[in-house]
């Protein structure tokens, strides 16, 4: 029987132990403190800047780069975090090429843009290095927020309340916080435990009680919350995973992506976590790079993504597939699952059709596509699960299966706000959820101002 | 192929591309290592009379500024004349002469200032063989202190003085080297040429301070917790050092007098900038400092390559072309009328064009049209002053056009005048000289 790589099914141990360690490393090392100054020296300095213009945030990103430039990384941690909290994290993970470094002009220019998100991981790193605080709570309001959800949303929410001097509750249902910084982020992403780093220095500031283990609709309801304090701020994410709609898809060894993303970040020895030797990952977005990526990390032998249509249309940056296919990721297009094949109730191969435009609407063509694989991954999407906000009192509306907030990110109900990827109208990115959750905190804030 | 032959003063060179009287030139190694890599000539690090030698400091003698990427722009010195025996270094001198006879060695020297100082150094160094004499007028720091270097540089009746008394007491040509921490260069270059100089050499260090530590609060470099101040060059002095040098050219007194170049020359075109000013040949050291002798190459091979594109045949063809082009403020064209124009497929849409006009500037230039993020030149609001191309991070982007004469000027609602006239008639010039009806 072979053994290591080619061993057959779902195994652990594919590589040699010291082989795990290289390949989940940091995927950007950080800059040295000269090829900072370097890197920064290549900003214009940009009037009315488009990079600026394209952060969700909206951090002021030439005047953070010039503070590097000056020897100041500091200050440019302050400018940055003055707008978003989660800057380390946003550095780290924030998808640069199609956001500000995207519109940077010299990428307009050179195709060679200032690498932003790296001197922003620069500045923010010898910030936190040195847990410099840079902000301390207004006199104690007296008020209380509960806030659902420890993500980015829920964070930074949860960070600007106490910056104003209300009382924070934030109520999460995993064991720990971060929500998709800790448990749904490729590891080469956030090495060296940066995620619960983060949660720390936020935390830091005082007035923010985490409460782990705390489920809405399984440990309280969102009447209670609403009845026991002055605002709610929901950040709670996105519980469920779409369907792949093929048969025999609950067979072993069919998982979801986002549930072996989060148990590979969890994994103490990820010598010991199994894969398959032949995985295919249906999807096209981030999730589906990351699942087939790390896949491929832990010694699959090969790793096909099979997304429903073209390159143009697949969600994940051009950057993440050229990352894909840098580690010997297949991307395969223009086919949707059709049939899970099972031998003894374990998956052995998934047929697929192809398809193809027909007019506005996506077809199958009828023609089948048969791939051998032990391990089939569901990237497919998540989507929001309501039920858990229905256990009592009013009905929140809801937009497209999803919470709908006015622009301050008010829900319909009175002393309701959420932010992050559970309402409508987000972009599923950390740095929008930020960007949110501070925006309904500021909203939050205003309210409770007025009595 | 183009002749870059020199000769300066009588002394010849294969090129004109000598190392300054400085730390490159201060003993035999140095000068047969340069002379291997190709340089046309030396000025031998500055020689003092018999007796004890010099001393130097033994902490840092260097400062510096810097670019990104640390690239130096400006160094700074506080080292003094040599500090090796004197007799040593004439024999080294004799005995490199000896050895590269087609090269260029002339001997920077500064002794105090009485006759008989001068008389007693002046026969030893002919001795020697070396082509020429400079005398080191420009230090800033330390000898100045003891009454020679700059402190005779800046008075000029002791320049013309002390080079009286060279010319007198030997046969050697004399280049007077001059300081540029001085008020009006053209005196000191005067009283040079009144005391019968051979040339002028231009410019020596300018004082400066290179920075200051912040948490010791001292001057840079820093000795044992106090600075001084240095001579300061490199590529930020060359601005400095090109004006000079064209004010001596240009001057009725002093033109024709030959001028070796100094100041910041790092590249063959800075050299050929300088030459086209006015000077003969060119002396180098904070470049050979900061990158080698290796330099040389790239200077002679571009200075070659230039020549030859542009039909120059010898080096006579370019000293001084660019010198009747400098005149006074009062002469220029003020019917001349250019503007800016942003070429929009080069524009990478940076804005600072906008901002600096905008912000301290004449709100020439646009940041929105149509809901559009677009920079463009406001004609009417324009004056042609050519800031938005300095500050613009791309080549060639912005230019200057010329409006041709009878074209309107939007901005005064005039048609631009064929006729060239300058201040001096200028009818706002209250000292105008009004043309004989």
């Amino acid at each position: 029987m072979p053994e290591g790589q080619f061993k057959e099914g779902i195994a652990g141990g594919r590589l040699a132990a010291d082989q795990y360690a290289d390949n989940f490393s940091d995927l950007h090392p950080p800059l040295d403190h000269h090829e900072a100054l370097v890197e920064s020296d290549r900003c214009y300095f940009c009037y009315d800047a488009p990079c600026m213009n394209a952060c969700p945030t909206s951090i002021d990103i030439p005047l953070f780069i010039r503070q590097i430039s000056t020897g100041n990384p500091i200050g440019s941690a302050k400018t940055i975090f003055d707008q978003n909290i989660l800057g380390g994290m946003c550095a780290r993970v924030c998808p640069t090429e199609t956001l500000c470094e995207e519109v940077c002009v010299r990428e307009v220019a050179e195709g060679k843009p200032v690498q932003i998100g790296r001197l922003q991981r620069y500045a923010t790193d010898v910030a936190m290095s040195e847990n410099k605080q840079f902000y301390q709570r207004a006199t104690a309001t007296g008020k209380t927020v509960a806030v659902v959800g420890a993500g980015p949303a829920g964070l930074a929410a949860a960070h600007r309340l106490a910056r104003h001097g209300h009382d924070v509750t934030i109520l999460e249902a995993r064991p720990k916080a971060g929500g998709l910084n800790e448990y749904g982020i490729a590891a080469y992403k956030s090495v060296d435990n940066f995620a619960q780093a983060e949660v720390d220095y936020v935390t830091a500031i005082g007035g923010i009680d985490i409460q782990n283990g705390k489920a809405l609709g399984r440990d309280y309801q969102l009447s209670d919350l609403i009845r026991n304090y002055d605002a709610v701020f929901l950040g709670m994410g996105l519980g469920g995973v779409n369907a792949l709609r093929a048969d025999g898809e609950d067979a072993d060894g069919v998982t979801n992506a986002v549930e072996f993303i989060a148990e590979l970040r969890q994994a103490s020895d990820l010598a010991s976590l199994p894969v398959g030797r032949r995985v295919v990952v249906i999807g096209g977005g981030m999730t589906a790079i990351d699942a087939a990526v790390q896949s491929k990390l832990l010694g699959a032998e090969e790793v096909t993504i099979c997304y429903r249509r073209g390159h143009e249309q697949m969600n994940a940056s051009g950057f993440e597939q050229d990352l894909a296919a840098a580690n010997g990721v297949t991307i395969r297009h223009w086919l949707q699952p059709k049939r899970v094949i099972a031998e003894g109730g374990k998956v052995s191969a998934i047929e697929l059709e192809y398809t193809a435009m027909d007019g506005d609407r996506l077809a199958g063509t009828g023609e089948r596509l048969t791939l051998v694989a032990d391990q089939v991954f569901k990237a497919i999407g998540q989507s929001f699960v309501p039920a858990a906000l229905n256990g009592s009192g009013a009905e929140i509306e809801l937009e497209a299966g999803r919470i709908k907030v006015d622009a301050e990110g008010r829900t319909s109900l009175a002393k309701v706000w959420a932010g992050g990827d559970c309402i409508f109208g987000g972009d599923d990115l950390t740095v929008s959820a930020v960007a949110q959750g501070r925006d309904a905190a500021e909203s939050i804030h205003r309210s409770l101002a007025q009595g | 192929m183009a002749d870059i032959r020199n000769n300066f003063v009588g002394i010849k060179s294969p090129n004109p591309f000598w190392l300054a009287s400085a730390p490159p030139t201060d003993k035999a190694y140095n000068v047969i290592r340069a002379f291997k890599a190709g340089w046309g000539g030396v000025v031998w690090k500055t020689l003092g009379e018999e007796g004890p030698p010099v001393v130097n400091v033994n902490g840092p003698r260097y400062g510096a500024i810097w670019g990104a990427d640390r690239r130096l722009l400006g160094l700074n010195n506080i080292e003094l004349i040599t500090d090796r025996d004197l007799q040593v270094n004439l024999r080294e001198i004799k005995q490199v002469k000896k050895d590269w006879p087609d090269r260029a060695i002339v001997v920077s020297l500064m002794v105090p200032c009485v006759e008989e100082s001068w008389k007693a150094i002046l026969p030893v160094v002919e001795e020697t063989e070396a082509d020429g004499i400079e005398l080191n007028f420009g230090c800033p720091h330390g000898m100045s202190e003891r009454g020679m270097g700059a402190a005779v540089g800046q008075v000029p009746e002791y320049i013309e003085m002390v080079v009286r008394w060279c010319k007198a007491n030997t046969r050697m040509p004399v280049i007077t080297k001059l300081t540029p921490n001085i008020t009006d260069v053209r005196k000191p270059a005067r009283a040079a040429l009144a005391g019968g100089t051979d040339a002028v050499s231009l410019i020596n260090t300018i004082n400066s301070i290179t920075g200051v530590d912040l948490d010791s609060f001292a001057p840079q470099p820093t000795i044992d917790g106090k600075g001084s101040h240095g001579g300061y060059c490199g590529p930020a002095v060359k601005p400095i050092a090109m004006n000079m040098v064209a004010e001596i050219a240009r001057d009725p007194e002093t033109h024709g007098l030959p001028i070796s170049g100094i100041g910041g020359i790092t590249t063959w075109r800075d050299a050929a900038e300088f030459m086209a000013l006015g000077a003969g040949n060119v002396q180098v050291c904070t470049a050979a400092m900061t990158y080698g002798f290796k330099i040389v190459q790239e200077m002679i091979a571009g200075l070659e390559n230039w020549m030859d594109e542009k039909g120059h045949a010898s080096l006579d063809d370019i000293v001084g072309r660019a010198t009747p082009n400098v005149t006074d403020w009062q002469y220029l064209n003020l019917n001349y009328v250019a503007k800016a124009r942003i070429d929009q497929d080069a524009c990478i849409k940076c804005g600072r064009c906008h901002i600096a006009c905008e912000d301290t500037s004449h709100q020439a230039i646009t940041s929105m049209v149509d809901g559009k993020r677009h920079f463009e030149v406001i004609e009417a609001e324009c004056v042609g002053c050519n800031l938005c191309v300095n500050v613009c991070p791309v080549e060639n982007c912005i230019t200057m056009e010329p409006l041709a004469a009878g074209a309107m000027d939007q901005r005064t609602g005039k048609p631009v005048s064929p006729i060239y006239a300058n201040w001096t008639t200028h009818p706002n010039n209250p000292m105008a000289k009004v043309a004989a009806e």
